[in-house]
């Protein structure tokens, strides 16, 4: 009894070290005064006041669409190289892994440094250099999800589709797609956490100009904290819950989901 | 035939892994050792060994060890928990302790940095008690604080995930042969955790040592990482070659590092490099 006791406490207290912080943004994102600590009582001003703030609509603008269309992209050329992959000797299955795993274990601030050093010498960093980082860096989780399912697959049935007249495209899309499907799609997921999270990266491939969310941040938390943020952090929050509900994706992020 | 098409698919991913990969690396292995005008040096390495730039890596190794330490210590307790609950959905539970690590990491360190600014709400609150603030913003312990709170959920999953596939059975089988619980724990659960802990080591301890805005932020300025030493090379000085020389060492350190936890690793289950 006193055993449960105390492991129910500490749950309690690890819950409160997580979740604390993110309530105080939330409490204070309705907060009407400029003070961290006083209830002014209830406004909506702050998010009606984000809404208008030009740098922060710019960055969330940019955000999303380097975020969509890396997903897009590296999920496309994740999904074709899981494919090729599956079917090549294993020797060459080595290699091709052993590259994948470069992004996902060197550290972020390398592997952002690398991209800029090679980029500055062809063209200005600015939004196309940021979004072939964040497809770069999101193609490998693509992979660690469609691959096992391609191995889980049963050759024979798509090459039976093939002995019974079926174009390779069509068997691959009545056989094999329905199998692959769902890792298909939690990796498309997991590059979209993966984008929208990043920040070290993007903010050595960004350049003068451009900003997504988490470099916007950057700057603006060097400066001081303007209340709007706390309701960017609110909607942002309320965002990725509907998300992750959405997709089901939990759980598992990062290198933790690499394995 | 039709295998050997196949393969082809690949055919854009190997363009990529040429492309925007391999020679991004030798970018920086070029920068790192050569001069300004393009001949061969090892100064940019050996300058590690600078006084400047060996206190921010020692700075950087010891808040590194410490966060992965309090990571461990924390979650490894919360794994036992989470997984010896008698309840329907554990799996919302973990959901609950995952849910914080998707948030913007940028605002999980404003979150931070609104509560332990001078004036922030924990100095807010302990001076409403007429109880004395306490100061460790811009100092070492915020850092780590923050790196804690951001990492913890790496060091949790990993962990959580290895001891799920323990089998109750075979803890019953232990008991029924009169193992008590601390042999229990020392017998079956901790081996066969080895995995679990030693990636989320690696997951942890390699984002600590590497970080730059975690110490930028919450340290102020005043806690100069190694991450910090490389960031104002390229973004300030414009010393690429001495940033790059850093990296290049930086990168020597993850790979120690992961071949270090990897010995201990003897299943090769943890965080394998291919």
């Amino acid at each position: 009894m006193l055993k449960k006791c105390a492991s129910r406490i500490y749950m309690v207290l690890i819950f409160a070290f997580l979740y604390l912080p993110i309530i105080v943004l939330i409490a204070l994102s309705f907060n009407d005064s400029r003070s961290k600590v006083k209830w002014g009582g209830f406004t909506l001003r702050w998010y009606t006041g984000c809404f208008q703030d030009e740098k922060i609509m710019t960055a969330f603008v940019t955000t999303l669409q380097v975020t969509f269309l890396s997903a897009i992209i590296s999920t496309l050329i994740g999904t074709l190289a899981a494919l090729g992959i599956a079917a090549m000797k294993k020797r060459h299955q080595t290699i091709y892994l052993g590259a994948t795993n470069i992004p996902l274990l060197n550290a972020d601030i390398v592997t952002g440094i690398s991209m800029m050093l090679l980029f500055v010498k062809f063209i200005d960093l600015g939004f196309v250099t940021v979004l072939l980082a964040h497809i770069t860096f999101s193609i490998p989780y693509v992979i660690l999800n469609v691959l096992p399912k391609m191995k889980q697959t049963n050759r024979s049935t798509y090459e039976a589709a093939l002995d019974l007249g079926a174009t390779p495209l069509y068997a691959f899309y009545k056989v094999t797609w329905p199998e692959i499907r769902p890792g298909v799609f939690s990796g498309f997921m997991m590059a979209v956490t993966m984008s929208l999270d990043d920040f070290s990266i993007t903010y050595f491939t960004k350049g003068a100009g451009v900003n997504t969310l988490s470099t916007m941040l950057y700057t603006e938390l060097r400066k001081g904290i303007k209340p709007e943020l706390y309701a960017l952090s609110t909607i942002l929050f309320f965002a990725v819950l509907l998300i992750l509900l959405a997709g089901n994706v939990y759980p598992g992020k990062k290198r933790v989901a690499a394995k | 035939m039709r295998k050997f098409k196949q393969q082809f698919l690949a055919g854009p991913y190997l363009i990529w892994i040429i492309g925007f990969i391999l020679l991004p690396l030798i970018m920086i292995l070029y920068y790192a050792f050569t001069n300004g005008d393009g001949s061969f040096t090892l100064s940019y390495i050996t300058a590690i060994a600078d006084e400047t730039n060996r206190k921010a890596m020692g700075l950087s190794l010891r808040l590194g060890i410490i966060c992965t330490i309090v990571c461990l210590v924390l979650s490894y307790p919360l794994a036992m928990i989470l997984n010896n609950m008698k309840i329907k959905n554990q799996g919302l539970v973990v959901f609950i302790f995952m849910l914080p690590m998707w948030m913007n990491f940028m605002l999980r360190i404003l979150a931070w940095k609104l509560l332990l600014s001078k004036n922030g709400v924990i100095n807010s609150i302990l001076t409403g008690f007429g109880l004395s603030r306490i100061n460790i913003i811009n100092t070492p312990t915020a850092v780590v604080l923050g790196m804690v709170y951001d990492f913890l959920p790496f060091m949790l999953l990993p962990i959580y995930n290895s001891m799920t596939r323990i089998r109750k059975d075979w803890i019953e089988a232990a008991r029924d042969l009169g193992a008590g619980n601390v042999t229990i724990f020392l017998k079956i659960i901790l081996p066969l955790t080895v995995s679990g802990i030693i990636s989320g080591i690696v997951m942890v301890f390699v984002p600590s040592l590497t970080s730059f805005a975690i110490s930028q932020v919450l340290g102020g300025g005043h806690v100069l990482l190694i991450g910090n030493v490389i960031e104002q090379d390229f973004m300030q000085g414009m010393q690429w070659n001495a940033g790059s020389g850093l990296s290049f060492v930086l990168m020597i350190f993850v790979i120690a590092s992961m071949t270090i936890v990897n010995i201990f690793d003897k299943e090769g289950e943890g965080t394998s490099i291919c």
